[in-house]
């Protein structure tokens, strides 16, 4: 993030928030952010792994080791640790504990299962810039994805709206637990992102909708959206820094969402396959002043990856999936490990896919055995931040998840051994502390409203 | 690679004999046949056909020796059911040429019934989907064609650069479901009438002008009747008992494709020897024809005596690479590991009419084969050597020649320089 940027995050959590508490007359009041998470974590008594391979999420590997989850947080990770008498012992040898995975590129709930029209809520493509729409409103939460990717070891994931579009809309957060509503899933206090998308989808949606049609009419695109957003932005900061006397501005949905962008409130997601692709979208970023999060698919990621870790950019990448676009015909299986070794680089695996959801550790180990064939050998500590650490920074929650280190969230998953393996299965999978999965417990598999009373249902 | 791929291409017979043959030592066979797994095993390759298998063989023309270091070594792997070749890039409609989409009026319904189209005339073997599936191990595919009810016909394929099905074997299609309601009057009870028809027209053509089929396409589906087996996409268990009623009703062989809920049909595949071709990452209630889906799909089938064949259903073509850790993820499913193997190699060859050629390790056999880092099923094992019919074949594609480019070291040009 640039120093502006900063500035301008700085002061969308300093300016905007207290703004009541200046003694102004009659400011305006403060609305809360609307639809806001009602999450609640499930309360549980504390939790013991004991004697288990440890993969911290932070790059380290601790054998023999017990981890403690206590009041829905991560209390210690180390050996022989002691437990609270009301503490749930799990054996733990042979096991592989690891935090919760997170999938920073999911459409479960706005391309739910069954797959049908009626279901289809991921693309809004109406217009090459939907800015204005939230991928929130479309989550269903009785797709029966979410069960299946919890049964994956999947925690957290971005529910992203499709690729359609130049500007998608916002993304949500979600923890995975079951729920009837949605803002019950809502992953409380992470920021929204924005989805963007480069090349072939939008000039292929829009060619015959009005455009753009071409690449180049995606740049000139993504430039007037960002031009009439950076002049909203300045309207409405000089009201917020004006102490929000007199008539607000006139508030537009898509440019609340640009402008949040811009003053670095928002993780910017971008669909981008082609290397030239992301770094004409790098300058974009420099022309409007904002921070991208990540790229995501990036097939091409491996011949920019040194300019992806300068710019502090993730790749949110595929281990194998190529060929089905020209802008993916240039993939490679050693894609993840070669953005990850860059100096400082940021290799996420993703899925974009309601199966890969539910085997990114397999993903990942398909990177690891690709690349070994070229001597770059990954181990198991360093690979785990790839769907979990490094995720939780594409996404910016990593100050709550995405490592087993005190004081995080307790989203952990035990694993029957190593987690990079054909025959890996999350075996118990929990969130902030409560065991909401277990693989030897049917009453602990959750199912979505769907599937009940399906004779059909295995 | 290119110039060894033409050699292939023009003389996969004639060409070098010297060079399909070696003597492979001291390997972890896995036969995928009755003898099962063999430990410090060697199998001798003369003319691209498999001589001999056991220990301490001799090596008595002074054939070129592999020492395999007692890792596994597999037949070469079945890609599943795909496009290789016949697809490019997915979404260039000029890069694909794998389904019959002729133009459907409201009486047209002949022209969504055209059993004598031949997918396999349009098999480009230069496609750079190849060398990809190699890479990861396939040396054979069944060419898959979906564009109609009876969509016509593919054919098996050698992943070696030759153009002509294996054992010039040809595979008739039939396409069941959700797909194909915009050819049947928008219900899947016409599909079924519309096939009873063109198999009774195919057995008994009755002068008239309400034929479905051209001449040529009663001939072949006739054909195919008599002795083909049709690969049938359907995944509902109500539709896969009504095929099975056809299967009855005019005696033909089948072998099931998807087949999301068939482990619901089990007992009945079993009894009338329908073999299944599924994916066993298909565990989504992903339609209302698969509300049953399970990734215990392929064990229960396997329970009941069903021979199981796995496909990538996602994405055939690019990935068939993926079968090998979609066999890997049914066997953690609860499929024995033998079965998961054979579902690769043996049980699709067999269910194909390839066997007598490829998908296993027995003496007599054309000389395809992998070696393997490790458990040729685990996604953290890679090939590491493969022969087609004896001739070692390079595991590079265009995807390791662009790794190897932007991996080489900067030497003061652009990366277009480099090989």
């Amino acid at each position: 993030m640039n120093k502006l940027t900063i500035a301008a995050a700085i002061c969308a959590a300093l300016c905007v928030l207290p703004a009541q508490a200046r003694k102004k007359p009659e400011p305006s009041p403060v609305k809360p952010a609307p639809f806001a998470s009602t999450y609640k974590a499930i309360a549980s008594p504390p939790v013991l792994i004991q004697n288990a391979t440890v993969l911290t999420g932070t790059g380290e590997r601790l054998d023999n080791a017990d981890v403690l989850m206590q009041d829905g947080k991560i209390q210690a990770v180390g050996k022989a640790l002691s437990a609270p008498g009301n503490a749930k012992i799990i054996n733990g040898t042979g096991k592989w504990v690891t935090p919760g995975i997170i999938d920073v590129h999911s459409h479960l709930g706005v391309y739910a299962s069954p797959g049908i029209d009626a279901t289809s809520d991921g693309n809004e493509a109406t217009n090459a810039v939907t800015a204005n729409v939230w991928a929130e409103h479309s989550v269903w939460p009785q797709d029966a994805g979410f069960a299946k990717a919890l049964a994956g070891g999947v925690t957290s994931m971005q529910i992203l709206p499709g690729s359609a579009n130049l500007v998608g809309g916002r993304s949500v957060i979600l923890k995975n637990v079951a729920a009837t509503t949605y803002q019950a899933m809502k992953f409380p206090g992470a920021p929204h992102g924005i989805k963007m998308a480069c090349g072939e989808n939008p000039k292929r949606v829009y060619g015959e909708k009005g455009g753009p049609s071409t690449r180049m009419g995606n740049v000139a695109g993504y430039r007037a959206a960002f031009i009439g957003a950076e002049a909203y932005r300045r309207k409405w900061d000089a009201y917020e820094k004006g102490g929000r006397q007199g008539d607000a501005p006139d508030q537009d949905l898509a440019n609340d969402t640009l402008a949040g962008v811009l003053r670095g409130d928002i993780t910017v997601n971008i669909h981008c396959y082609r290397a030239d692709e992301m770094a004409a979208m790098i300058d974009l970023s420099k022309e409007f002043d904002f921070q991208i999060s990540s790229f995501h698919h990036g097939v091409e990621a491996y011949k920019v990856a040194d300019l992806l870790a300068k710019e502090k950019i993730c790749g949110a990448l595929w281990a194998d999936w190529w060929g089905f676009k020209l802008e993916a015909y240039d993939g490679i299986e050693e894609n993840i490990a070669l953005v990850d070794r860059a100096p400082g680089g940021c290799a996420v695996v993703h899925s974009d896919s309601g199966e890969g959801i539910q085997r990114l550790n397999q993903e990942a180990a398909k990177v690891m055995a690709s690349s070994k064939r070229v001597n770059i050998d990954i181990a198991p500590e360093h690979a785990i931040r790839w769907l979990t650490s490094n995720a939780a920074k594409a996404l910016r929650i990593d100050e709550q998840t995405g490592s087993l280190q005190t004081g995080k969230m307790a989203d952990v998953v035990v694993w029957s051994g190593t987690p990079f393996s054909t025959y890996a299965k999350a075996e118990q999978v929990f969130i902030d502390g409560a065991l909401l999965y277990d693989r030897n417990n049917k009453a602990l598999q959750p199912r979505a409203d769907f599937l009940i009373g399906q004779e059909g249902q295995p | 690679m290119s110039r060894s791929l033409i050699f292939f291409g023009l003389a996969a017979f004639a060409f070098n004999a010297q060079a399909q043959n070696v003597l492979i030592k001291n390997a972890t066979v896995h036969t995928a046949a009755s003898q099962g797994t063999l430990n410090n095993t060697d199998v001798l390759v003369q003319g691209g056909i498999i001589r001999a298998i056991g220990k301490n063989l001799a090596n008595p023309a002074g054939l070129k020796s592999v020492d395999a270091n007692g890792k596994p070594l597999t037949p070469g792997l079945f890609g599943g059911i795909t496009d290789i070749g016949l697809e490019e890039i997915s979404q260039e409609e000029t890069t694909v040429d794998a389904n019959l989409n002729l133009k459907t009026g409201d009486s047209g319904l002949i022209e969504t019934l055209r059993p004598e189209f031949d997918v396999t005339r349009a098999y480009n073997p230069r496609s750079t989907l190849l060398a990809v599936a190699r890479v990861g191990g396939m040396s054979f595919t069944a060419l898959g064609t979906d564009g109609a009810l009876l969509s016509g016909q593919g054919g098996v394929m050698r992943l070696d650069g030759g153009y002509e099905p294996i054992a010039g074997r040809r595979v008739p299609f039939i396409s069941i479901g959700a797909g194909k309601l915009g050819q049947s009057g928008a219900t899947r009870a016409a599909q079924f009438m519309l096939l009873e028809q063109a198999f009774n027209e195919a057995k008994a053509p009755t002068p008239g002008d309400d034929r479905l089929l051209t001449g040529q396409g009663r001939n072949a589906l006739n054909q195919a009747m008599a002795g083909q087996r049709f690969l049938v996409s359907v995944n509902r268990e109500a539709d896969i008992r009504q095929v099975l009623k056809l299967v009855q009703k005019y005696g033909i062989r089948i072998a099931i494709i998807g087949g999301a809920e068939a482990w619901r049909v089990a007992d009945a595949l079993a009894a009338a020897k329908v073999p299944v071709f599924l994916d066993a990452l298909d565990n989504l209630p992903g339609s209302f024809e698969q509300i049953g889906a399970s990734e215990e799909n392929a064990a229960r089938l396997h329970r009941a005596g069903v021979s199981v064949s796995f496909i990538n259903g996602n994405d055939p073509s690019h990935n068939a690479r993926k079968v090998r850790q979609i066999a890997g993820v049914a066997v953690s499913n609860g499929l024995p590991w033998e079965a998961g193997l054979a579902g690769i190699t043996s049980a699709p060859a067999k269910a194909l009419g390839v066997d007598a050629q490829v998908g296993s390790i027995e003496v007599g056999k054309s000389a395809d084969l992998v070696l393997w880092t490790g458990d040729p099923l685990e996604v953290s094992s890679t090939a590491t050597a493969m022969w087609l019919q004896g001739k070692e074949t390079p595991l590079v594609s265009r995807q390791t020649l662009l790794r190897d480019r932007y991996l080489a070291p900067d030497n003061g040009l652009p990366r277009a320089y480099q090989p």
